[in-house]
This record gives structure tokens, C-alpha cells and sequence, in this order.
């Protein structure tokens, strides 16, 4: 033992970085899960732009509607849902796992990959549902 | 800064105990049934005008369920923010800026949404 690690000025060893690993559904899910949260922390300010843009009268909202209806905002409004379902849930899935279930390599890839695939689904099937005109139903 | 009490409780150089943890699982799982009712409620108020929007957000029912999406939706964001912060910011300084700055805009958000609401409701 002459190299003594806390020696000053000597190399400390460093854990293993992201770029170490092979890529892997449950981490990616798992970095997902982040971003999306921080995607969504970015989409309060949205929300609360919408409900001040109502409460300001027929030109405020109308004032929200131009910058929402652009292609831009459009592919924002996507993210966000998109973002929403991703974050619900693999959140469910987290909890499951808070609970000692799906812990079995198997089951977390499988699951991991079912909240990409019905994420997805959800946020085209929302799109879809506007898109053809189902919306407004609450007027 | 860790008192006799605090050694005792466990809470040593964490600063705190697992009150952390739960308020972020009670806010998720408030957020499901709360998520899926924001869902549902944008998804009947697009395509709509903000008369409609108005008149659905002026209701007791909605505008309550509005104001507990945000607030908690805004809480269970700040607790998230923080653990990202707690992860890859370092600098004391840096950080304690940081965990400022959520819990500001988590405030001046969800005052913001409310004060909103209230408004909403006092015009109709």
C-alpha cells in the first residue's frame, strides 16, 4: 500500500460516467423521467400564462391562442403532452416500485418500454382526438 | 447544524428525514387522479372560446380542481427541482441560490394561478 490514496495531488478513482455504460431501457427511462419533469416545471409557467390570458378578457386569451396555434407552440403543446403522459406514467411505475413491485430485470425493461410505447400513443391519440374535431366538448 | 436531537433522529448530515420522500409520493399520487381530470378538462376547452373557458373555469368545482392541479403540481415541481439541484449543482452558494429560486417561482407560480381563478370566478 506505498500509493496512498489520499495522498494530495494523487488521482482519486472516479465512479463510472453515463458514457461508461451501455445504454439500457430502465436508464434511459430513468433520464427521461427527469427531463420530463423539467419539461413540465417549464410547462407551469404555461399554464399559468393560459389561465392569466382567460382571466384578461377576450384579447388576452386571444393574445395566448396566436403564439399557441403556430407551428412552434403547436410542437410545444405536443411536448407537453407528451411529457405529461411519460411523467404519469413511469411516476406510476416508480410507485409500483416504492410498493416492492416489478423489480425483476425482466419486468422494469418491459415496463420501461411500455411507458415509451403508450406515452407516445396517448400523446398522438390526443392530437388525433382534437385534430378530428372532438374537442370542446365542454362548451 | 445538527442538534443533539436531530443526532438522535438519524438526521445527521442530510439535514432532514424522509419527510422528503413521502410529500413527493403523496403529491404524485394526488397528481394521477388531479392529471387526468386537467386532461380531460383542456382536451373539452380546446376548440372552444374563452367564453366557455370562462364560464367552465368559473364553476366552484372546476376552479377548485384547477387550483389544486396547480398547487399541487407546483409542490411535487419543487421537490423534483430540488433533488436535481441536490444532484448536480455543488457550490453552497450556487446551490442555496438555486433552492431559492424554485421555491420562489413556486410561489410566484402558483399565487399567479390562483389569483387568476379569482378572477375568473369574480367576473362572471
Amino acid at each position: 500500500m506505498a500509493d496512498h490514496p489520499q495522498r494530495p495531488g494523487h488521482e482519486r478513482p472516479l465512479s463510472p460516467h453515463l458514457s461508461i455504460y451501455r445504454w439500457q431501457v430502465t436508464m434511459l427511462a430513468s433520464i427521461t423521467h427527469r427531463a420530463t419533469g423539467i419539461a413540465l416545471a417549464v410547462g407551469t409557467l404555461v399554464l399559468a400564462w393560459w389561465l392569466v390570458s382567460v382571466s384578461n378578457g377576450p384579447e388576452g386569451y386571444e393574445s395566448f391562442m396566436v403564439v399557441a396555434a403556430t407551428p412552434i407552440g403547436l410542437i410545444i403543446l405536443f411536448g407537453f403532452a407528451w411529457s405529461l403522459a411519460f411523467h404519469m406514467l413511469n411516476g406510476i411505475r416508480h410507485l409500483a416500485w416504492d410498493m416492492g413491485y416489478g423489480f425483476s430485470k425482466v419486468t422494469a425493461t418491459q415496463t420501461g418500454s411500455l411507458v415509451y410505447v403508450l406515452s407516445l400513443l396517448i400523446a398522438v391519440a390526443i392530437f388525433a382526438f382534437v385534430w378530428t374535431g372532438h374537442g370542446g366538448y365542454l362548451q | 447544524m445538527s442538534t443533539p436531537l436531530h443526532r438522535v433522529q438519524g438526521l445527521g448530515a442530510a439535514h432532514s428525514g424522509t419527510g422528503h420522500f413521502w410529500r413527493q409520493r403523496i403529491t404524485a399520487i394526488a397528481l394521477v387522479p388531479l392529471g387526468l381530470w386537467f386532461t380531460y378538462a383542456i382536451l373539452g376547452l380546446i376548440g372552444t372560446n374563452e367564453v366557455a373557458i370562462l364560464s367552465f373555469l368559473a364553476q366552484p368545482l372546476n376552479a377548485l380542481l384547477m387550483a389544486a392541479f396547480a398547487a399541487t403540481m407546483l409542490y411535487h415541481m419543487s421537490l423534483g427541482l430540488q433533488v436535481v439541484v441536490d444532484d448536480y449543482v455543488h457550490g453552497t452558494g450556487t446551490k442555496i441560490f438555486c433552492l431559492l429560486l424554485i421555491r420562489f417561482m413556486m410561489i410566484a407560480t402558483m399565487v399567479t394561478c390562483i389569483f387568476a381563478l379569482i378572477r375568473i370566478a369574480a367576473s362572471t
